[in-house]
Parts: C-alpha cells; structure tokens; sequence
C-alpha cells in the first residue's frame, strides 16, 4: 500500500505550490487531489512526502510536470450527449436572437468539448457570428487544443456520442484523419481563441450569452463553488445561460437565487435579470 | 441497529447484478448505515440502473457535495469516481479510467476506506477483471471488514478470486450468507 499523506503534509504542499509559483489550490476538494499526490508520487518513483515536497521547492520543471499530473485532463466531445440536445434543442435557438454571440468555456482542458459546441453551432447556423473564449488554468492542455489534433481511437465513441445528441450530419466531414490523428477542421476552429485563465485567482474578462463550465466544479470546495459562481454570475449578460456537469449542483449555493432553472437534469441555468 | 459498521459499500461487475439485487431485497428499512454501490457500467448511454436494482428501495445516483445520509442506498454514477470527502460529502472525479474502469471500485473502496476506517464493511461481488481488490485491502488494512462473494458461486470469479488472493482475511461467503451478515449486523 502506498504511503497516506497527512493533512500537515498536504496543507504543505498546497503552499508551496501557491506561494512559490502562484497555483493556489487551496479550495480544491482534498479527496481527489490527494489521491493524485499519491498516484503522482508512484509515478515519479518518490518514496516520501518529504521528497516531494523538496524537489517542489527545488525544481520548476518538476512543479510543471505535478500541475500536468494533479489537474485532470480527462474529456471527450459530446460528453453526456443527452445534454447536448438539450442544449441544441433549447438553448441555441435562444442564443439565435442576439446578433453577436459570445461563449466562454471555463476548464476546457484539451478542448473537445469546445469542439462540441463550435458543431452544434455550426448546425444551427450560427457559428459564423459567434467567439467561443476556451480556457483552462493547465497551459500543457491549451497548447495541444490550439493544434485541433486529436487522437483517432477515440473517434469511434465520439460519433456514437454525436449521433445520439441529435447530430444529422455526418460526423466525419468535421475532421480530415490522417494516421493516427485526426485534425478538427478550420472552419470550426476559427471561431475558437483559446488561452490561460485560472478560475480561482483571475477575474471577469467579458461578457457571455452561455459560459459551459462542466465537470470543473466536482474538484472545488463549497467555498470555492461559491466563489466562481459569483464569478460566472458577473460575467453573464442579463438572461444569459450557464451549464454545469450533469451531476454539479449549485443548491448548495446561496447565488443559486440569482438563477433560474432552465433544464433540471442537464444543469443548464440561466441568470434572473 | 448496526453498531459496527458506519457504512456498507459493494462493488460488482459481471455477472453481479441479479446477486445486487437479491441482496437489496433483503435489507431490512431499519438498516442505518448507508449503503454505497458501485457497478462497471457502460459510459455515456442513458441507464434506469437504479430503477433495476430494486423496486422495493430507492436508490439515488449522488450529486457532488450531497451529504452521505443514513438509510440510504447510493449507487456510483455513470463515467465518474465516486469518492467520500472527511466531511462525509460525496465528491464526484472524472479522471482517467482505473483498472478499465469509470466508476473504478478500488477508488470508491480505497475514499471510503480513509474517511469511514474500522467501521466500514466492505463486499466485492462477481466481476471479471480485478477492480476493487486493492480497495478491499484498503478497506482491510484501516480495520474495517472485507466480504466477497464466494469465487465458486460467482458467475465471474476473477474479481473476488483477486481479493482473496491479494487481501489476507477477507471473507468468502455465498449470497445468502452475505445477506444474513448484513441483517445479523441489524
């Protein structure tokens, strides 16, 4: 069994990082993050806290390769297709009014989400007036979503995964494979600006009809879900719409008044006046 | 009530479900301590899981930071870890797949394991690879009571075979005496 980190440890670690190279990860939920210490300690062969928390302080390559690890990376286009639908169905026809459309996805990671979404725009007919703003605190992820250079294997799943958001076209005209890769086409990036962004130290930069900031929210603390709510809150124009993970609740909230329910089970909210 | 054990979490795979469902009949509604399940599942199709597991109890797939109530059955969501925070709120990881797997046994097993220690009792079911050995352990290791279902009546028995053989004391049984150890408890 691998070794436990003590809270002593962990409260070290999370000021390191934050003092020493301005991550802050204190209102991080400990229970995952913890486990990622551990897994990247196996990782990187280090028998002890100790040894972790020296070469933090020691080595900034090192602290790249731990934020790479802890931060999850993990995401699929057309996660949760029935959201997808959702949204197709009930939130885009909405968005059709305004005659800019501005949307930010807060914790995009590799981007296929992004992807998602640049799509079912692109099928509504709007992504010609449209700007998606992607961000995400992790600059090793934005790079790679930047290129629109994903891996072929999983392109199988995500077509199932189009197909049953309500997809009618064929999903492969959205991508030109080549070996082991395919390259998401031009015209659909060419609406997207990717760029860094933190959550939890970095402030309003626009305004936003839809801010789809999904499966990000599971990793904070109540505090910190309060937090960049507000955040979200600030940075939506008056009736515009923000979706969560299907199973992030901001009940547990007070600003949840601030919103209206727009879909119970797919979390799409939208900001009372 | 139960006094030894605060929470009772099962993970199973293939081949454990109607054995799932036998035991959830059989939980007495006084039963306190809440009950965690986790099944291998398929990801991103829409499911009525907890619908089939029971007609009798509701089963509810938990939101993230929901309190981890008494009396109540949970059942893991689909493409994510289910995991228990100190304060005894579920938290919910989309991180990689562990041993295949997303809900991973092992991550629930090895969470609960940390938060809920010596009064954990933890039963691993029919299954064909051999997620959830090492969480048995865990569960094992901070004193808690580690069950399987009996290789030989198991429809897959790589799964509870791997914890025998990987967590030293842990209980083989047959269905009905996992039943009558849960209600024994009661």
């Amino acid at each position: 069994m691998k070794e436990d980190i003590s809270n002593a440890d962990f409260l070290d670690i999370i000021n390191i990082v934050r003092l020493q190279y301005g991550y802050d990860f204190t209102g991080y939920a400990q229970a995952s993050i913890k486990r990622r210490l551990l897994r990247f300690m196996g990782h990187m062969r280090l028998s002890s806290v100790f040894d972790l928390k020296h070469r933090l302080v020691n080595d900034q390559e090192f602290f790249s390769r731990l934020v790479q690890y802890i931060t999850v990376n993990v995401t699929e286009m057309f996660r949760d297709p029935q959201f997808y639908r959702t949204l197709r169905e009930q939130v885009l026809p909405k968005l059709a009014a305004y005659p800019n459309i501005k949307i930010w996805h807060a914790g995009c990671s590799t981007g296929e989400e992004v992807f998602s979404m640049a799509i079912l725009l692109q099928e509504a007919g709007l992504l010609s007036r449209t700007k998606i703003y992607a961000t995400d605190l992790n600059p090793v992820n934005l790079e790679k979503a930047v290129t629109g250079i994903l891996p072929l294997d999983n392109m199988k799943d995500f077509t199932q995964n189009y197909i049953q958001s309500g997809g009618l076209g064929d999903f492969s005209n959205y991508y030109t494979a080549r070996y082991d890769n395919v390259l998401i086409k031009k015209e659909l990036r060419e609406h997207i600006v990717f760029f860094q962004h933190n959550l939890v130290t970095d402030k309003v930069f626009n305004e936003f009809q839809l801010i789809c900031c999904r499966n990000v929210f599971i990793y904070f603390n109540r505090e910190l879900q309060n937090a960049v709510l507000q955040l979200f809150y600030d940075s939506l124009s008056p009736r515009g719409y923000l979706a969560m993970g299907i199973k992030e609740t901001m009940r547990f909230a007070d600003i949840h008044r601030k919103f209206e329910v727009v879909h119970a089970q797919h979390k799409i909210y939208r900001r009372k006046e | 009530m139960n006094n030894r054990f605060d929470v009772i979490v099962i993970g199973g795979s293939a081949g454990s479900l109607l054995v799932l469902t036998e035991i959830l009949d059989a939980l007495p509604h006084q039963l306190a301590p809440p009950v965690v399940i986790v099944l291998h599942r398929l990801r991103n199709v829409q499911s009525e899981m907890g619908r089939l597991l029971s007609s009798r109890r509701k089963i509810v797939e938990p939101e993230d930071k929901e309190p981890v109530r008494e009396h109540c059955i949970y059942l893991a969501p689909q493409n994510y870890h289910l995991m228990v925070e100190a304060e005894r709120t579920f938290m919910l990881d989309y991180s990689e797949l562990v041993n295949y797997s997303r809900p991973s046994i092992d991550v629930t097993f090895s969470s609960i394991a940390e938060v809920y220690g010596a009064r954990t009792l933890g039963i691993l079911l029919s299954g064909a690879n051999k997620d959830g050995a090492e969480g048995l352990c865990q569960i094992m290791a901070a004193g808690g009571t580690g069950l399987v279902q009996d290789p030989r009546t198991a429809s897959f028995d790589a799964m509870p075979q791997a914890a025998i053989d990987m967590c030293p004391g842990v209980l083989p049984m047959g269905v009905e005496d996992i039943k009558k150890f849960i209600i024994g408890e009661t």
